[in-house]
């Protein structure tokens, strides 16, 4: 049976888990701007901080992304409470089923060298869909702010840079010249299009989807004003169109796109830097190596 | 002054549905990829989740051509007009 002090910490977990997306909603209620008709911006700046080069901007898209962050970081810590080797609670098996699929996933597509890549990847589509599920709640998702995505992106294009440079850097500017020397400029171009393409594909997808909802949403609610204008009273002012149409559309932009893309950007990702490492090479230099230590004794 | 900023506003708006021509390619693309799914999953029904994957995969990355015209269209519409007005405004206070 349960402690008092395992059920009270449980429900901590819960409240930290739900509090940061309150926080935002509050946010939001608190600082959007009432606005009418078609409003499609970008992610509100909270406050800037002066700095030498750039100024520090602080935007709604960052703070969204840091709530996210602490609420996963809660529902990890609520789902892993708790581990027996004797199953006891019904969270283990999910916890469990996560882990085994993610490291499944990560073991298929990177191979026996990347095994350890599993928390890596699994953190980044979890990021990448629950910060895209947040537009469910009418907030501001970070996935549809190209600086957000384009962080992500750059940290892939250095693991992917990190991993070519593991055969020196030599073999990493040989690298440049295949098939002929001649095409070293184009594969220097297709170096850096890696990150702008997982960037903008990711965003794009995401933005697009919740452009085409603000402008079906407008589209309804004008639609519903002409067609319903011979209602009585206060009921000709109720954009009937509206209820319920959005909601298809949204189930396919923000729930189905939303997971797809989190799972295509982690696909790519596991890709780019597994397809990066020239594997055949780097233990071709290992075996030399050990076999010139083996010799020198 | 307003006949040069209805001429930005119209070119901009002309720019972005001319950008949106090269949806076309993804559309065919995306189309021929899940023709050739179907197909392969018709006849070897057992492969079904593995071609699934594989097939939204590459319609990911087909797709990444009109993104880019879409990132191109989006920044017509509501980054370039306001730039260049700017510009324009500048440049003539400047006369």
């Amino acid at each position: 049976m349960k402690s008092l002090k395992f059920k009270i910490i449980d429900i901590i977990y819960i409240v930290m888990m739900i509090l940061p997306i309150a926080f935002a909603i509050v946010l939001q209620v608190l600082t959007k701007p009432v606005s009418e008709g078609i409003s499609i911006s970008g992610a509100r700046i909270f406050f800037t901080i002066p700095m030498p080069i750039q100024d520090f901007i602080v935007s709604e898209s960052q703070v969204n992304s840091a709530l996210v962050i602490v609420s996963i970081l809660f529902l990890c810590l609520y789902l892993t409470h708790g581990l027996k080797e004797r199953i006891e609670l019904k969270r283990q098996h999910f916890a469990e089923l996560i882990v085994e699929k993610a490291d499944g996933l990560v073991k298929d597509n990177m191979g026996e060298y990347f095994k350890g890549y599993s928390p890596f990847i699994i953190a980044i589509m979890a990021l990448s869909a629950f910060s895209s599920l947040l537009s469910l709640f009418g907030l501001f998702a970070p996935t549809s702010d190209i600086n957000i995505v384009g962080g992500w992106a750059i940290l892939v294009f250095f693991l992917i840079t990190y991993y070519k440079l593991k055969c020196g850097p030599l073999y990493y500017l040989k690298g440049f010249t295949e098939p002929v020397a001649l095409l070293a400029p184009i594969n220097f171009i297709s170096e850096f299009a890696t990150p702008v393409s997982m960037a903008f594909r990711h965003y794009g997808n995401v933005l697009s989807g919740s452009v085409i909802s603000v402008l079906l949403g407008t589209a309804l609610g004008g639609l519903s004003s002409m067609v319903l204008k011979w209602l009585p009273g206060f009921l000709a002012d109720i954009p009937l169109f509206q209820i319920g149409i959005p909601a298809v559309l949204s189930i396919y932009f923000d729930v189905f796109s939303g997971l797809l893309q989190a799972f295509i950007f982690a696909m790519l990702t596991m890709m780019y830097v597994s397809g990066g490492f020239p594997i055949d090479e780097y233990n071709r230099r290992r075996l030399k190596k050990a076999q010139k230590a083996l010799n020198n004794k | 002054m307003e006949i040069a900023i209805g001429i930005i506003l119209g070119c901009c708006a002309l720019g972005a549905g001319l950008a949106m021509i090269a949806g076309i390619g993804p559309g065919i693309g995306e189309g021929d990829a899940v023709a050739s799914a179907c197909e392969a999953i018709g006849r070897q029904p057992e492969c079904k989740s593995d071609v699934t994957t594989t097939m939204l995969m590459g319609c990911a990355i087909a797709e990444t051509t009109g993104l880019y015209a879409l990132v191109i269209a989006i920044l017509l519409i509501f980054v370039a007009p306001n730039l260049l007005v700017d510009i324009l405004v500048n440049t003539i206070s400047a006369l």
